[in-house]
């Protein structure tokens, strides 16, 4: 049993803070994702539970043992790094099997588990050869295999798919997925990519300057990102974020933006009533927006500004009032730059935010 | 061939030559028989080649005893100047601490003095100290001499092997000295071999310090430099000894030049 618990971690840089204050519980097994921009912390966190880094404040408890003053390789932990870090100078095998002689194990015990966890990565025929010899891709899966040889308790990893072309990323993105599913090491994956996180995050923390903003499974951080960061870091193209004015009419509860009004649900009337008459930002995802090229009721009208055929579907820029939106619609739909369209926002998933602190308000849809 | 490529060989061809001819001409001479040596006008190609010459240096008075003290004083200078440059290269190229900038330039800061300056307080302080005309006496001035060479070259050949590796070792269960022993050495080991084996051409050849400093106990270029400018050494003793302090120096930079190109911060593939 391997849950993680770390509590209130702090550490600085001189003057620069890496991570602010940092609480997060890891259940047994689970794959967490942290994800954010570059420089929110995120890496500094997994290195700190890595015992990499010192920290200033703070406890990190690794299966109910308070590991915060042991060294690295005292932690029962694996590491994945970036550049692999696989030692050049040693042949494949006596890389995987490196961190097995460190702790003593048999020499015939060392074989067996290098053959099985070769296996398991297909790496099998590469054992002999030395790393100058390997591609990018072959090169990270010795990285892994050096690590889940160990069968750590928990497994880190930090952005192992960042230096690997896009298909080899996509591929690996299934393999490791299925290896979580295999092994079943706790395992905590450092990434900026947010398609990464969301495929294969049971949970993904969200971070920003050294804080996480979010934590929650995939759907629950698309789908109701907790703030106006959340919804634009998440998502490509990001969620629209348009500002609007809170009414209350004919005992509903009505947002007027972009030069329409939409009725919002029922449930966001209690939460929300107090804030009739007030400014709000209106946050919707492009795929929410419904595009008609026909006059419909409740439907705002709006111009096209660019259309760009990406495969799928089709990316449309549209101006409605004085807010520019990004929509997707279906490859089918004929629309020209300069049309005049008719949307139609889902009241169901629209997320309402706070004007000021751009931090979601109301209850979930 | 453009004629910028032209321009390009010849001057190589002129660097070169500036560089090898006295080289040749010393080992031409030093396979004279001495009465060619001797002749007016002398041919640029000997029509005969002998041993007798080389062998009549290593014969002269001196000579093996001032080769085993060069060589001693080599490896001493080298041990003395690991000990303490290999520290503090890996200091700088792994830490960041406060003087870190300042220790780097003081390093070089040696080297602003000239040794010219410095010899008579140095002869005067190694008297008193009992280590004039000592071989750990030359070595220590040997060792100051090569310190900053030896930092500047292991600073560089520890910030070429990722620290990530030596912790990629510390989470699979090495503690840091074994990291260190397991990960890093080893990559690093051609590298300090390379500058060790600078060290001692630095001190195969370094004259000056070992002229002043000894009287008996010679080192071979302080031998030779005696014998030529003290004793009137003939000719054919000057070549020979040339040839003979040059080529372990040739031999070692050859073997090394890979290396040294890459200390210098130039790579080569």
């Amino acid at each position: 049993m391997a849950e993680i618990d770390l509590q209130g971690l702090r550490k600085t840089y001189g003057r620069v803070v890496a991570i602010r204050e940092l609480s997060l519980q890891i259940r047994d097994g689970e794959f967490l994702v942290l994800l954010g921009p570059s420089g929110c912390g995120k890496t500094t966190t997994l290195r700190a539970i890595a015992g990499l880094e010192a920290l200033d404040r703070g406890r990190i408890m690794i299966g109910g043992r308070d590991v915060t003053a042991l060294p690295p390789g005292k932690r029962g932990i694996a590491m994945v790094f970036q550049s692999y870090a696989v030692f050049p100078h040693m042949r494949v095998y006596d890389n995987v099997v490196f961190g097995l002689r460190m702790r003593g194990v048999p020499e015939a015990e060392q074989r067996r588990r290098a053959a099985e966890t070769a296996d398991l990565l297909g790496i099998a025929d590469l054992l002999d050869r030395y790393p100058a010899q390997l591609s990018g891709g072959q090169r990270q899966r010795v990285a892994v295999a050096r690590a889940i040889v160990m069968r750590p308790d928990v497994l880190l990893m930090d952005e192992p798919l960042s230096n690997l072309d896009a298909l080899l990323r996509l591929h690996m993105r299934a393999e490791l997925k299925r290896l979580h599913r295999e092994v079943g090491s706790t395992t905590v994956y450092v990434t900026h990519d947010q398609l990464e996180a969301l495929s294969l995050g049971d949970r993904i923390a969200v971070m920003k300057d050294g804080a996480i903003v979010q934590c929650g499974t995939a759907t629950e951080i698309y789908d109701t990102p907790a703030n106006r960061f959340v919804g634009s870091f998440i998502g490509a193209p990001p969620m629209n974020f348009v500002s609007g004015t809170l009414r209350a009419a004919d005992g509903r509860l009505v947002v007027d933006t972009a030069g329409g009004s939409v009725a919002l649900p029922d449930a966001l009337r209690t939460s929300l009533g107090e804030r009739a008459g007030r400014e709000i930002v209106v946050g919707i995802r492009p795929e929410h927006i419904e595009v008609a090229a026909a006059q419909a009721t409740e439907a705002i009208a709006a111009e096209v500004i660019v259309v760009e055929p990406v495969g799928a579907y089709q990316l449309m820029t549209v101006r409605a009032g004085r807010e520019l939106l990004k929509v997707t619609v279906p490859t089918d739909l004929d629309v020209q730059p300069a049309q005049r369209v008719w949307l139609r926002m889902n009241p169901g998933r629209i997320r309402l935010m706070d004007a000021q602190t751009g931090q979601a308000v109301g209850a979930a849809p | 061939m453009t004629l910028r490529r032209l321009g390009l060989y010849s001057a190589a061809l002129v660097v070169g030559a500036w560089v090898a001819l006295p080289l040749v001409l010393i080992t031409l001479a030093a396979f004279t028989p001495r009465d060619l040596l001797y002749q007016w006008p002398r041919r640029l190609w000997p029509e005969a080649f002998t041993l007798d010459t080389l062998l009549f240096f290593t014969r002269s008075a001196g000579v093996l005893r001032a080769t085993w003290n060069s060589v001693f004083v080599a490896s001493m200078t080298i041990g003395l100047s690991f000990l303490i440059a290999a520290p503090t290269g890996y200091a700088l190229a792994r830490y960041r601490f406060r003087g870190r900038d300042a220790l780097q330039l003081a390093i070089l800061a040696t080297k602003m003095f000239p040794a010219t300056v410095l010899s008579i307080p140095l002869a005067v302080a190694f008297i008193r100290w009992g280590l004039y005309d000592t071989l750990v006496g030359v070595a220590i001035v040997h060792t100051a001499l090569s310190i900053p060479f030896v930092t500047v070259i292991v600073v560089s050949v520890f910030l070429g092997i990722s620290f990530e590796l030596e912790e990629a070792a510390m989470t699979l269960g090495s503690s840091r000295a074994q990291a260190f022993l397991r990960v890093t050495l080893p990559m690093a080991l051609p590298g300090l071999a390379a500058a060790g084996i600078f060290t001692f051409v630095l001190s195969w050849n370094e004259v000056f310090a070992a002229t002043i400093l000894t009287l008996d106990n010679r080192t071979l270029p302080a031998l030779i430099i005696n014998s030529v400018v003290a004793a009137g050494a003939p000719l054919h003793y000057r070549f020979a000894g040339g040839f003979f302090m040059v080529v372990p120096a040739l031999v070692i930079i050859f073997l090394i030049r890979r290396y040294l190109l890459t200390l210098w911060g130039v790579t080569v593939r």
